[in-house]
């Protein structure tokens, strides 16, 4: 789960890192309030949970109320990537005189967590990370919460050659680390991070994403999610404990397990067609699930035939073929729909269908063969 | 042979008392498995299927001498089952449990580094050594036993190969499911190890997805060390683009995690990677003849 940039501010000031002084704005009045209080020149930036907000003219620098006005409504009027602007944040200046990339993340190979951090910061530290990596330095917790001292210097010596600055930035990065654990994130980034010409250090910018497996434990950050990132057919779904994306073709599909649901979306590729979805009904055998998922997928009214193919094994064919009849009772189902069930309880499932005059197939191959044919 | 588990395991279940562990006991007893035990704290001493249950692992392990459990307990309580089983001295450990904090993963697996122990998942389906035993929550019925190793990082896309290995007469020696979490107990490279090691297995299907780089580390391993046949299947060349995690996702692992890369890596090391696991039986039937 992300959250907005003045959300992640809210946790870095909680936490104790030092940011540039400001506050969200929804109008003009309240952002040159905003400025008056902070002085100028001040920074606005638009909240949007989508990457290229600075390409896009999200974020612009004022220098007194007028300029401050005609970027606001300038900013509030744009679309950035689909999204419309709600919030904007307007922040002090820095007087940056050097930039610096900081993150604490999740590295899956070493099975542990990282704290990366580069005397090259801004927006080209990927380049950076492919041309020069040895300018990116990385520090491993070896499963512990915090930073051991002990191992510490040499990182951070790498990071900081300056020694005025090894100090505060160590506070800071202990910071960002407490707060990593402390919420279960994925992702805490400052980029940059920022020295200002008194020699003072600032996070000029907040990331911080959440693991959804570990949000039962975070309470307070569940509501900070922002419901407009989140696609309302998908909600739906995630509500009805299914996990669906949608795509762009117009076969849709309905499969358990996401590895198998992922095959089938290439199978339909490889023999021609374009799936309109992906839609794993996980591993329970509720016939309910099949309702939902069909209803979900009929939203879509590019759709042109539909595709079921459960390989049973905690699944029970049986209890999706009923969920397919009950489905066929209760919804206007006007596409075609092809059918494949193998595994626990296949034969049952192929009765009960059969007695209802619904043909099933055994193999994935036959099955895609059909529907792709059906959709053309 | 066969690889992590055979005649010899000796199963213990954690969470058998609730309803997924239960029925899942009830069906490895059914294919063979010896199931010795049980344990749900606070219901020792009562009895699941004829199965006695404990109160810890602990005392589990020591009247029923069990050396493999599996965890079927929710997961708030993944990670402390997971711990108390590798103090316990078990030498495999199998969660079947989806959704654990990544955090948690990172923890258990510095006290698993310290250990004996091996873990295989969380999040996945199991492993079986066919017509041996089974832990897990796979069908039974779909294999049988014979020569074909199988690792797969998904679950019915594994049963989805092994049905069609199984319905050419190509039987297995184990089929592994690793499980599809970003930090997980058991990757590629061990059990493709494990499998050139069993001189049972003639040769090795490899499933995996788009996401991570195991693929690509696997591969190197199958280029150095696997001198037996392998076959692959990558899933995820149409599936919808993963949302981005800021920069550090990309500074941290140069690897393109895409399913065309993962193939192009696979092939170069010598791997057959399919377009649809049904054309996996034709293969090994020309390679193994």
């Amino acid at each position: 789960m992300k959250i907005h940039e003045y959300l992640a501010i809210d946790l870095f000031r909680k936490f104790g890192i030092p940011v540039a002084g400001g506050r969200i704005a929804e109008n003009v009045s309240e952002a040159v309030a905003i400025a008056q209080e902070i002085g100028y020149p001040v920074v606005l930036k638009a909240q949007v949970l989508v990457g290229g907000r600075g390409k896009a003219g999200g974020v612009k620098l004022a220098k007194n109320k007028e300029e401050l006005t005609a970027h606001f409504n300038q900013i509030k009027n744009l679309v950035i990537k689909g999204y419309s602007v709600d919030k904007i944040l307007i922040v002090r200046a820095l007087d940056i005189k050097k930039e610096f990339y900081s993150a604490v993340t999740i590295d899956q190979v070493k099975n542990d967590v990282v704290l990366i951090a580069s005397a090259e910061g801004g927006v080209d530290i990927e380049e950076t990370a492919k041309s020069h990596p040895e300018k990116i330095h990385k520090y491993y917790f070896h499963g512990h919460n915090e930073i051991d001292l002990k191992r510490w210097p040499p990182f951070i010596k790498a990071v900081f050659p300056d020694p005025t600055l090894q100090e505060p930035a160590t506070k800071i990065f202990q910071k960002l680390s407490n707060l990593f654990f402390e919420y279960d994130c994925s992702l805490a980034e400052i980029n940059p991070l920022v020295i200002d010409h008194k020699g003072e250090l600032y996070a000029a910018d907040a990331k911080i994403n959440f693991d959804d497996n570990a949000l039962y434990r975070h309470t307070d950050i569940q509501f900070l999610r922002d419901m407009k990132y989140e696609d309302p057919d998908e909600v739906e779904a995630k509500q009805n404990d299914l996990s669906f994306v949608k795509m762009e073709g117009n076969v849709g599909c309905i499969v358990n397990g996401a590895g198998l649901a992922m095959a089938t979306l290439d199978i339909i590729k490889l023999l021609g067609g374009e799936p309109a979805n992906f839609l794993d009904v996980g591993g329970s055998s509720n016939p309910k699930k099949v309702l939902n998922a069909l209803r979900i997928i009929l939203q879509n009214k590019k759709v042109k035939s539909i595709l079921i193919n459960i390989f049973g094994g905690i699944t029970r064919c049986d209890d999706i073929a009923m969920g397919i009849l009950q489905a066929r009772k209760e919804l206007d189902i006007p596409v075609p729909l092809v059918v494949r069930l193998t595994g626990t309880n296949e034969k049952e499932a192929k009765k009960i269908l059969a007695e209802n005059n619904i043909n099933t197939f055994s193999t994935m191959r036959e099955a895609v063969q059909k529907v792709v044919e059906l959709a053309k | 042979m066969s690889i992590l588990i055979d005649q010899n395991t000796r199963l213990l279940v954690q969470g058998i008392t609730g309803r997924d562990g239960g029925f899942h006991a009830q069906k490895m007893q059914e294919y063979g498995t010896k199931v010795v035990a049980g344990v749900t704290p606070g219901k020792g001493g009562q009895d699941v299927f004829g199965i006695p249950v404990f109160n810890t692992v602990v005392e589990a392990r020591k009247v029923t001498k069990a050396n493999t459990a599996v965890i079927y307990v929710p997961a708030k309580f993944a990670k402390d089952a997971i711990l108390e089983d590798i103090s316990a001295g078990m030498d495999l450990v199998i969660c079947i449990t989806e959704g654990l904090p990544v955090l948690d993963m990172v923890e258990i697996r510095q006290v698993l580094e310290q250990s004996k122990t091996r873990l295989i998942g969380p999040n996945c389906p199991g492993l079986i050594s066919p017509g041996k035993s089974k832990v897990g929550i796979m069908p039974g019925h779909i294999h049988m036993p014979g020569s074909i190793g199988v690792i797969s990082r998904s679950g019915t896309l594994t049963y989805e190969v092994v049905y069609n290995l199984t319905m050419n007469n190509i039987g297995q020696s184990s089929c592994v499911g690793l499980g599809g979490d970003p930090i997980i107990g058991t990757r590629f490279v061990e059990i493709l190890d494990l499998f050139m090691k069993d001189p049972e297995t003639k040769g090795i299907v490899m499933v995996g997805e788009i996401g991570g780089e195991d693929e690509q580390i696997a591969a190197k391993f199958i280029k150095e060390k696997v001198t037996k046949p392998v076959v692959g299947f990558i899933a995820g060349k149409t599936a919808p683009k993963g949302k981005r995690m800021g920069h550090a996702g990309a500074i941290i692992s140069s690897a393109d995690s895409s399913a065309e890369s993962k193939i192009k890596i696979l092939q170069e090391a010598g791997v057959t990677v399919v377009d649809c696991p049904d054309e996996i039986p034709a293969i090994f039937l020309k390679k193994l003849r």
